[in-house]
């Protein structure tokens, strides 16, 4: 075949390293949608939407002259009350109903969110300078930004916190308690509603670390909220909800595809590309699930 | 049919046939509210009868847009060399090829759409519930982003579809062409969808919505009818496309033809709007979407798409049945429904 990543192997090694260091990222957000889909049981169109005006917020700080790196404390901390403030806007109004109106009102924040985000920070392509240089491997034939090991590092390491304090404080276990049952873990004295909230304000917070990595790492636009919000579904999908490992593996390989598709389709063709593969895991989802007369759900 | 109902169909249809003479300076946005109600009522098929409330028939109006435009072009031209370098300048149709092209352009725009989803249905449909939500949106989106990758149709420059002939000199005549191929589209999709009303196609379709299990389990094979409610969706938005292309006279691959963002929305709003899963829910929210759109979308200047992200939320979260269903929780015996008053105070008190 006559494309370049076959003609020099090295091409792959490169590829490779970029998708799992972007793959990680992709996990930490799909961490975020698994953890509100498994608690409120809704599923979030403004997940990548979130992500963005995450990144925008460590984006302004690198405007105010502050290293963006310090993004990752500052972002989470205002998402988590955005999220809070959203959850009691909306969300709390479709948390009991059809899973389709959960879609379509985040759907419609989603579209409030970006021309929102487009009035304020504009339409242009931006992307906040960490200048942490890069690492070169084998020969400088591989070529790693130094700001994409940081944010796989930051990633791993709010993962890895998340976990801890999902296991060991009150609040975790009060979120895990109503993801098992809610109805059984308010008569047991918990106030649901707070832990929704509470749920929500973490997803943002999430979203809110994954954006001001994305910040440093790629760009920014207004408009590229919903394939962040669709590799995150495809992630969660595939990992199921609840299963760390398989969500930081399929993450990884999400970002290796990409990577792949990039090389070999085009740039032009990336996100489409993305979507596509969407379409063809539910697909071969549903096909391997027809075989025992079920069906996804 | 009623008495009352032939009248109000005659009169829609004079309604109809006199409107670009008596409002002349709205045909443009008549014929795009053609449009906007044949697509909210085929949505209607699958989001309000069946159940599936799709994201992706936004799939079928841009390839009708992209399938009748080429074909007009390729006809007579070559359509490499017309997308290059704005082949409208170079090249020009003739009357009789100009409305040849249309009339060819727009049967392949209906039939390859409906086409596509009788194959790619069986591998969708079998999702369900918001899988199925998800899909089809990830259909739509990279329906869009790929054909914003193809050079001959265009790619990310945009195809400009074949100008109306410059031999009619009536000023006017575009304007009526266009919204008398939308105006009968709309008859035909109308005719076409309260033709199926009463039949036992949308019992099954309904049946499917209500407990796709208990439907198979009766003996219906659920998928065949499934598909064949696509298809027929296809069919018309395909269509609908194909007009629209040429009444826009440009297609971008994101902005207008799998506009995902606009009209693959609007499809869904006006629907829920209006009240899926009835007959005349569609077309009343089309229409009171329009005039909103229309009447309050330069006073927002800029802000329209916050307001529409707004109106989304407000809508989905305080009015999910629409105006038909508040009618019809309002007015039941208007409707054909008979309640039993000690029942009504039953199921209050149980709530």
């Amino acid at each position: 075949m006559d494309f370049l990543i076959f003609k020099a192997p090295i091409l792959m090694v490169q590829a490779s390293m970029d998708g799992i260091l972007l793959g990680i990222l992709f996990a930490l957000i799909a961490y975020g949608m698994a953890l509100q889909w498994g608690v409120m049981n809704i599923i979030n169109i403004a997940q990548g939407d979130l992500v963005i005006l995450g990144g925008y917020i460590a984006y302004s700080m690198y405007l105010a002259g502050i290293h963006p790196a310090y993004g990752v404390i500052v972002s989470p901390i205002i998402m988590f009350f955005v999220g809070w403030g959203l959850y009691k806007l909306v969300i709390n109004k479709v948390v009991d109903r059809d899973l389709f109106i959960s879609i379509l009102a985040t759907f419609g924040i989603a579209i409030l969110m970006q021309q929102l985000m487009n009035f304020i920070f504009g339409a242009d392509v931006v992307v906040a300078q960490s200048e942490f240089g890069t690492t070169m491997l084998f020969d400088n034939s591989v070529t790693l930004p130094n700001s994409k090991i940081f944010s796989a590092f930051i990633s791993v390491l709010f993962a890895i916190a998340l976990v801890i304090y999902m296991k060991k404080s009150k609040l975790g276990r009060a979120i895990r308690a109503t993801a098992q049952n809610a109805r059984a873990a308010k008569i047991l004295g918990v106030d649901t509603e707070k832990v929704y909230a509470a749920t929500f304000g973490i997803n943002a917070a999430l979203c809110g670390v994954a954006g001001a990595l994305i910040s440093i790492t790629f760009t920014l636009h207004p408009y590229v909220g919903l394939p962040y919000t669709v590799r995150s579904f495809m992630i969660v999908i595939v990992a199921g909800l609840g299963n760390l490992p398989a969500v930081a593996v399929s993450g990884m390989g999400l970002g290796m595809f990409e990577e792949f598709a990039d090389y070999i389709l085009g740039t032009e063709f990336r996100i489409g590309s993305v979507f596509m593969l969407l379409v063809f895991i539910l697909v071969y989802r549903r096909f391997k699930l027809s075989r025992k007369r079920e069906y996804l759900k | 049919m009623k008495k009352n109902d032939l009248i109000l169909y005659a009169a829609i249809l004079i309604f109809g046939i006199a409107a670009p003479y008596i409002l002349p300076t709205f045909k443009v946005q008549l014929s795009i509210l053609c449009i906007l109600i044949v697509l909210a009522m085929t949505w209607n098929i699958q989001g309000g009868e069946m159940g599936y409330n799709t994201f992706g028939n936004i799939l079928f109006y841009g390839l009708g847009m992209y399938l009748c435009a080429s074909v007009q072009v390729g006809m007579f031209f070559p359509l490499a060399e017309w997308t290059e370098s704005g082949g409208e300048k170079t090249f020009e149709h003739t009357t009789i090829q100009f409305f040849e092209g249309m009339g060819v352009g727009l049967l392949v725009a209906a039939i390859v759409p409906m086409i596509i989803a009788g194959l790619i249905g069986y591998a969708i449909l079998g999702l369900r519930g918001h899988y199925f939500a998800i899909c089809t949106l990830g259909l739509g989106i990279a329906a869009g982003e790929i054909a914003g990758g193809i050079e001959i149709i265009g790619a990310g420059q945009g195809f400009t579809t074949p100008p109306f002939p410059k031999d009619i000199v009536d000023p006017e005549a575009r304007g009526e062409f266009f919204y008398f191929l939308s105006f009968i589209l709309l008859i035909a999709t109308f005719a076409f969808i309260r033709w199926i009303y009463p039949s036992r196609f949308r019992l099954v379709l309904n049946a499917i919505r209500d407990n796709e299990d208990k439907a198979e389990a009766m003996g219906i094979q659920t998928m065949k009818y499934k598909i064949v409610g696509w298809m027929v969706s296809a069919f018309f938005c395909g269509f609908a496309g194909g007009i629209m292309g040429g009444l826009v006279g440009y297609i971008d691959s994101t902005d207008v033809a799998f506009d995902g963002r606009e009209m693959g929305v609007f499809m869904v709003l006006m629907a829920i709007l209006g009240g899926k899963g009835t007959l005349w829910g569609p077309v009343i929210g089309a229409t009171l979407f329009h005039l909103f759109k229309e009447g309050f979308w330069t006073l927002f200047l800029g802000w329209q798409y916050v307001a529409l992200g707004v109106l989304i939320v407000v809508i989905v979260i305080y009015f999910p049945e629409g105006l038909m269903g508040w009618l019809r929780e309002k007015y039941p015996e208007r409707f054909g429904e008979v309640i039993d008053e000690e029942d009504r105070k039953a199921s209050v008190e149980l709530k």
